[in-house]
């Protein structure tokens, strides 16, 4: 199937099967190779993506259905090589070790906080429940994107 | 969780001057956040094909018939890979057990028989991966099922089914460690207690991203390139060579980025070795990303070990003696790594504390389940877990508090370094001090009205002590204990420095980080001896066995980075300086080396700073600039250094000597609370105290501890790897097996103290693994909380509930 999506500002016109899920036209088609796969079985959130503004597994949904949306990938948020402040609240909390999990993260926490400028403890721990970090026990995570918010 | 953590700066730190001891922001992490880190499955080549294993269904079986050609004959499948060929084209994987474990006959794919569900059979190539994984439902494969051996406890039992006919039944490997004199232990204790049996349960790491490889044949010279996330290279080339008939000059080993590793990407040989024949055989790069269940069904799920007949010599004040007891160790189907956990549990034969005379019955035996191989803590860990399980019971049996018994019997920081019974020197520490640290960031003070206060709101409290330790820098010649036809000992571990044309400082590391940390901690050691900006310091990221900074042990296991790793750096980064000065020396005049320092990028004069000559100067005058150099000057300005320990072989006879170099040391406290109606329980409060000797990063070892109490809450409270009775995973993917999430975590506190390592080069300590003490902490609050003796290191909410259900009905 022909289809369009525009990923952080630009649009791709490609031919993909139906089956195709969005994670692998991101990361094979387009050679978006930030989010990543971590579990086929939408629990572990590696391969968050903001589809139209909404949180996205992409391992949940079709790059067909993805055909003229806006998809936000972890490549998308610095710009021009600036880190955003959540990205550099990720560095100097010691947020990340192995970095797999990272963009997902990156993603809901963004997701999360254009939704709540200023969360609540809670709010924060609910907004990154459903990304999955073995290396980090969550700690520096919950505090960098404490730190990030307004 | 916690919304502050707690840092405590001990008493004992030396005020670091320079880059070591500065938690400087990684280096690593502008490029893994923004999503510009490459991982191996980000890396793709022309016309790769997408392989995908057809696995076993059945736990035991015949295999009768497989035919893949309705799979070939798909238009996009380029080929496929069956047992006979295998078995054809390589040897079985070398067997690091002595007999009867030696006889087994280990290939890459099932070999006429397979032993547990998820064993690769057969191998299919496609275009997609998507093709790869439906031309796979096209292979036809036959069984005749086997009764499946699925409790170890079975295992021996004369109407056992046998796994591998030529070990002529399931004892993999069995041998006896006796230290100091147990009978007179016994005869000298006022109480013997006893334990009839303990059981560690069987869960892994479940690194985040799955194992894999690219791999591809250069035909011309007969060398494959495998691009993977292997976390320990050395150990995959000696397993791989001799297996496909090769030198390992022909195994090129490339990684950069690796997603999580735990010790979990240490035993992907045999995968590899299947990927490496299809890109020979089909002649273009094989793609290999293992799934999440294949993962789960089949990749090195830790020990699972049993304690049976447990007897603990002690004083009627809680005075340990010793014990003895025999440990049973189920290895799954396969000795990928073992039976080396039979040995490497020695490292820290008496966990914490001072009794002298111990005896343990070591058996390791094959189940119809995943192969076992090192899992964060491996086997230490399950050792540990024992020692501490002793301790709690012992406490309990003799009405004394576990804190009393433990200060009482910890080796005592006057005592350090203290000689175990088996011969490990334990480096340095201070065990009393940490866990009075523990107690009081924990809140223990308080914990008889916390206890009241929370039986108000209709809740049970528990508090839970797990002292532990991390062992790390391995002796190998440990493994001779094993087998003492094994030829290896020592460790080693390597790295280069050098000044490059215009003056770029560029460090190569053999290791295989995983999210460690190393270009950081690298780029400190290195700034410091050569009195520079961290800044200016590149190191490479990943390891390519291209660039000849390796050795034999070369990786990112077992607890060794700031030791063997950071050892190797110091070496090379000071033999780098002593060059420098040698090219100074010469560049000047003659000027002695002793009048010259480095400092501000350069070297320079001391008396006189005028006379300076930047780092870029050097690089250029040896690499384009060299006539009229002296001809005896041997400087290169390219320095390779390899760190070996100061290990002996130990002694096999009596299976005695120092098995690893290091004793990192953690303390954990935790305090939960159950709601008796259900057995769910919380953790409300945890604190973790680290003392890892000199920290390079502070920052970066509290991650580390974070994340080794963060697996070990998910081990003891969720994780487990469970099979029904005919051998099926019932926790093969994330909805099953649950690992811990943002609101499972608890407040955390954590503090550090600092007893530098009298024998490591920078006093530092290998720390990574953790020594499970979460694990002990809870295992200890449940006890406490419900009264009853805890035997299993997992205990979910329904086993907290009958325990409780036991407790109220009294027995």
């Amino acid at each position: 199937m022909e289809i369009a999506v525009n990923v952080n500002g630009t649009t791709y016109e490609r031919d993909v099967e139906p089956r195709r899920l969005l994670i692998h036209f991101l990361r094979d088609d387009l050679d978006l190779t930030g989010s990543h796969v971590g579990c086929d079985t939408g629990n572990c959130g590696a391969c968050s993506v903001i589809v139209d503004g909404a949180l996205v597994k992409s391992c949940m949904m079709l790059a067909v259905q993805a055909n003229g949306s806006a998809v936000e990938t972890v490549e998308g948020l610095a710009e021009n090589g600036e880190l955003t402040p959540l990205q550099q609240a990720f560095n100097e909390h010691h947020a990340l070790q192995c970095g797999y999990c990272t963009p997902g993260m990156l993603m809901s926490a963004t997701a999360l906080l254009r939704e709540h400028p200023s969360p609540s403890d809670d709010e924060i721990k609910k907004g990154l429940q459903g990304n999955i970090c073995r290396c980090t026990g969550y700690w520096n995570i919950f505090e960098a994107v404490k730190a990030a918010a307004r | 969780m916690s919304e502050t953590t707690t840092t405590i700066a001990p008493e004992k730190v030396e005020v670091q001057k320079g880059w070591g001891g500065q938690s400087v922001p990684r280096r690593e992490d502008k490029r893994l956040l923004q999503g510009e880190g490459v991982f191996f499955d980000d890396v793709k080549r022309h016309g790769m094909g997408y392989l995908h294993f057809v696995r076993s269904p059945y736990a035991h079986a015949h295999i009768t018939r497989v035919d893949v050609s309705a799979a070939e004959a798909i238009p996009g499948v380029y080929g496929t890979l069956t047992g006979e060929e295998v078995a054809a084209l390589t040897e079985p994987f070398f067997q690091i057990s002595s007999a009867p474990g030696a006889h087994l006959k280990d290939y890459a794919l099932a070999v006429g028989k397979v032993r547990y569900v998820g064993e690769p059979v057969v191998a299919v190539v496609a275009e997609t991966r998507e093709l790869a994984r439906d031309a796979s439902e096209l292979v036809e494969v036959d069984y005749e099922p086997l009764p499946a051996l699925v409790d170890a406890r079975r295992s021996l039992d004369d109407d056992a089914p046998v796994l591998h006919e030529e070990a002529d039944g399931n004892l993999m490997w069995t041998g006896l460690y006796a230290w100091g004199d147990v009978d007179s232990a016994f005869a000298e204790a006022d109480r013997v207690v006893k334990i009839p049996e303990l059981h560690f349960h069987r869960f892994n790491s479940t690194p985040l991203e799955c194992d894999g490889a690219l791999v591809e044949f250069n035909r011309g010279v007969g060398q494959w390139t495998i691009t993977t996330n292997n976390q320990f290279p050395g150990f995959a080339a000696i397993m791989m060579g001799p297996a496909m008939r090769v030198g390992l000059d022909k195994l090129r080993f490339v990684t950069q980025d690796i997603g999580g590793g735990f010790g979990n990407k240490i035993t992907s040989h045999p995968q590899l070795v299947a990927c490496c024949l299809l890109a020979r055989k089909l002649n273009r790069p094989i793609q290999w990303t293992e799934w999440r269940t294949d993962f789960h069904l089949s990749m090195s799920h830790g020990n699972e070990r049993w304690f049976h007949d447990t007897e603990v010599a002690v004083k009627a004040d809680g005075t340990l003696l010793g014990f003895r007891t025999k440990a049973l160790d189920d290895a799954g189907a396969w000795l990928r790594y073992e039976p080396l956990g039979g040995v490497i549990w020695a490292q820290v034969t008496p966990g914490m504390y001072r009794w002298r005379h111990i005896e343990l019955e070591f058996t390791q035996v094959a189940t119809n389940k995943a192969p076992v191989s090192p899992n964060r803590g491996y086997s230490r860990m399950q050792h540990l877990w024992f020692t501490e399980r002793v301790i709690d019971i012992v406490a309990r049996e003799l009405g004394l508090d576990p804190v009393e018994v433990r200060k009482r019997n910890y080796v005592r920081a006057d005592e350090m370094p203290y000689e175990t019974p088996n011969g490990c020197i334990y480096d340095s520490g201070d065990y009393a001090a940490m866990l009075d640290m523990a107690l009081e960031l924990v809140g223990h003070d308080r914990l008889e009205e916390r206890r009241a206060e929370a039986k108000e709101r209709g809740k049970v409290l528990g508090f839970g002590i797990g002292s532990t330790l991390d062992s790390g820098t391995n002796n190998f010649g440990q493994s001779r204990m094993i087998n003492p036809e094994l030829q290896f000992s020592g460790n080693n571990e390597v790295a280069t420095v050098k000044l490059d044309i215009f003056g770029e400082i560029v460090v190569t590391l053999g290791t295989t980080p995983q999210g460690q940390g190393h270009e950081t901690t690298a780029a400190q050691v290195v700034a410091d001896i050569l009195r520079c900006s961290v800044d200016d310091v590149h190191v490479r990221a990943g390891h390519d066995s291209y660039w000849n900074s390796h050795a034999g042990f070369s990786g990112t296991y077992a607890s060794q980075f700031a030791v063997t790793g950071l050892g190797a750096v110091k070496g090379a980064t000071e033999m780098l300086a002593g060059e420098i000065k040698r090219l100074a020396s010469a560049v000047f005049g003659g000027v002695p080396v002793e009048q010259l320092e480095l400092a501000d990028g350069g070297v320079r004069i001391k008396e006189n700073p005028d006379a300076f000559l930047p780092f870029m100067a050097c690089g250029a005058i040896i690499n384009a600039n060299n006539a009229g150099l002296p001809e005896e000057l041997d400087v290169t300005l390219n320095c390779r250094y390899v760190y070996r320990p100061p290990f002996q072989v130990p002694d096999v006879e009596r299976k005695y000597g120092n098995l690893t170099l290091t004793y990192a040391a953690q303390i954990h406290c935790a305090v939960i609370e159950i709601d008796p109606e259900t057995g769910y329980y919380e953790l409300v409060d945890y604190s973790a105290v680290d003392d890892c000797g000199r920290r390079i990063n502070p920052q970066i070892v509290e991650g580390q501890v974070m994340g080794a109490t963060a697996q070990a809450i998910g081990a003891a409270m969720h994780e487990i790897y469970e099979y029904d009775e005919e051998g099926n995973l019932l926790t093969p993917n994330f909805y099953d097996y649950h690992v811990p999430h943002a609101l499972d975590m608890p407040p955390l506190a954590t503090g550090a103290l600092e007893s530098p390592s009298p024998f490591t080069p920078l006093g530092t300590k290998g720390m990574g693994e953790g020594g499970g003490a979460g694990i002990h902490a809870i295992c200890a609050a449940v006890q406490d909380a419900t009264g009853q003796v805890v035997t299993d290191s997992h205990n979910p909410y329904q086993r907290v509930w009958r325990m409780l259900q036991e407790e109220s009905s009294g027995r």
